[in-house]
């Protein structure tokens, strides 16, 4: 379960405004299952050629909302315009503008990657010779050549999550939507698809990117928008909100043993410090002034521990997504994980 | 053009994909060739029983092969989500659904050449009236196929589209008239087996092999064209309900 952490939600939509003209608009986007809401009044822009970083927990109305753009499903209220076509009129009109990643990599187990290939390129009407010589381009800067003749079931899961981004692209979209596109694979090619993201982005691609990873988001998006509960928390370009959180000092302490829930105390002795327990043996102090190490430290060791390590931190995107969602942005991470385990 | 382009190859791509594997194959020729020996060892009239029988087994194998192979394959596409792919693609939905179902309509014709090749070595079909039982025998692939898309988007797990398939398959084996005349069915019965679109076929059949059919050939073949638009349009509309919600 995520766990919010006491401070207040802070839910500050104001819009700021991007010279480049929004690919897609959306307003007062809403849309219930039976008594849930899943988005309530969502408004946003993505400006052409950017990448969008849509970013909040499970359930908060991610995917809902890439359903409702990618004309998978309909909203009850609200409006969705892509590229100045009305979704909610014309779905299929917008559809030839866009390449969408979900969640699970969901080709076809018995073809293979080349026919995989060719059958999504197919499906937007291209010719024999232009769909063969784009997979095999596609597979080659993918680095899949050698798996090409190989089926989609025998790939690996960084390979497989690789030939469905190529799949994507084949018909060379103008706004990619990627849900989760690095979530449950190996580092090394986590690394390569971010890369990949950032050279499409770069040839005019619009992105809009679900991730939990912030770290990601941080490092790839050039505007940023919270979810939670169906609500966009806050939305800006990534600089503005890191700049929301540059004066701050951040100390992580790792202790040499784990420890039990020893919050409270921190928080009655340093109550100038917010205090967030990483793990059982690793917390995080933050202050708008220096943080003074040595009564920490001393603290610990009342306590019976010592401290094994003592580092500081660079403020990150990770601070002003717990400080506006309220929501532990390593706890997210490991129930997204949790979840990709089990599926 | 584009969207034909899609068409012909997600048929394409149904075909290899599913229909051609050897495990459908084989289950297309010895569905119909168990079907076949059953009737004409229960008939005891010998080689003379075959042209009587022909027309039930014939679609039999057609309502088994198209439904099943229908129902199973969206279904397991959905579940797997592959099918979002198709749902994404710019291509008319009426478009897209018949892509899909062309490749079941074909598998059906298929199975229904079956039984007929065999029967051809046993007895003499030369007073068959091709130009009339081709026609029911698409017709009847069609209906069967649009019943198995109805089907499919009706369940949501494969195990559930088998059972609810037999529920409306094996009925009609006993209601359509393919072995036994409607008219020997109880009164309170009679009324169900006009309302199923495999009668309407099997007596085109019937018309076709033996000259034994119960309707004018022109009214079997507008019933059942109509019950082929009926069942696609209202799978359609349960698509657009029930997957893009």
């Amino acid at each position: 379960m995520i766990r919010l952490i006491p401070a207040q939600m802070k839910t500050k939509t104001a819009m700021p405004t991007d010279s480049a003209e929004p690919i897609i608009s959306v307003r007062g986007l809403g849309k219930s299952f039976g008594k849930v809401t899943a988005l309530d009044g969502v408004d946003f822009d993505v400006p052409q050629g950017r990448i969008f970083g849509f970013l909040g927990p499970n359930g908060a109305g991610k995917t809902t909302t890439i359903n409702i753009l990618t004309g998978l499903m309909r909203p009850e209220r609200g409006s969705v315009s892509i590229a100045g076509i009305d979704c909610a009129e014309n779905a299929k009109a917008a559809q030839h503008l866009m390449g969408v990643v979900a969640d699970q990599s969901n080709l076809y187990p018995e073809l293979t990657g080349f026919e995989n290939l060719c059958f999504c390129a197919a499906l937007y009407g291209l010719s024999k010779k232009t769909r063969q010589d784009k997979a095999r381009h596609l597979l080659n800067i993918f680095g899949l050549t050698d798996a090409a003749d190989r089926k989609f079931s025998g790939y690996s899961k960084g390979m497989k999550r690789k030939l469905t981004i190529a799949s994507a692209i084949i018909h060379q979209p103008k706004i990619l939507f990627l849900d989760e596109p690095t979530t449950g694979i190996d580092v090394a090619s986590a690394r390569q698809i971010r890369q990949l993201i950032l050279d499409l982005n770069r040839q005019g691609t619009t992105v809009f990117l679900t991730t939990h990873y912030i770290e990601e988001a941080q490092r790839l998006c050039e505007r940023i928008a919270f979810i939670v509960n169906g609500k966009i928390a806050h939305i800006d370009r990534t600089e503005n909100l890191l700049r929301s959180v540059h004066g701050r000092h951040i100390i992580e302490l790792t202790l040499n043993s784990s420890t039990e829930d020893i919050s409270d105390k921190l928080n009655d002795r340093f109550d100038e410090l917010e205090v967030e327990s990483l793990s059982r043996s690793r917390f995080r102090f933050t202050a708008d002034k220096p943080v003074n190490i040595g009564p920490l430290i001393q603290f610990f060791e009342s306590q019976g521990l010592e401290v094994g390590e003592a580092r500081k931190a660079r403020p990150t995107l990770e601070q002003v997504f717990v400080e506006i969602t309220g929501i532990e942005a390593e706890l997210m991470t490991r129930e997204k994980e949790k979840a990709e385990t089990q599926r | 053009m584009k969207k034909w382009i899609a068409f012909w190859n997600i048929l394409d791509k149904d075909m290899r994909a599913y229909y051609l594997k050897p495990p459908n194959i084989s289950w297309g020729l010895i569905f119909p060739l168990a079907w076949t020996g059953m009737f004409f060892i229960r008939s005891g009239q010998g080689l003379d029983s075959i042209a009587g029988l022909l027309p039930g087994v014939v679609a039999i194998s057609i309502l088994f092969g198209t439904t099943s192979m229908l129902a199973v394959t969206v279904t397991f596409e959905k579940k797997a989500r592959s099918f979002e792919r198709l749902l994404l693609a710019p291509i008319p939905l009426q478009v897209l659904m018949l892509a899909k179902t062309a490749g079941a309509i074909l598998f059906g014709i298929a199975n229904a050449f079956v039984p007929i090749i065999m029967a051809a070595f046993l007895t003499d079909l030369s007073s068959v009236a091709w130009l009339v039982v081709i026609p029911a025998i698409v017709l009847i692939a069609i209906a069967s196929t649009f019943i198995g898309l109805f089907i499919a988007v009706s369940v949501s797990e494969v195990f559930e589209a088998q059972t609810f398939s037999n529920f409306f398959r094996f009925p009609m084996i006993f209601l359509c008239g393919l072995f036994f005349p409607i008219a020997d069915l109880p009164s309170l019965l009679r009324p169900l087996s006009y309302a199923l679109p495999l009668t309407y076929g099997a007596d085109i059949l019937h018309a076709g092999f033996a000259q034994q059919n119960q309707m004018p050939f022109w009214m079997n073949l507008i019933i059942l064209c109509a019950f082929c638009v009926v069942l696609f349009m209202v799978s359609l509309r349960n698509i657009r309900r029930k997957w893009i919600t």
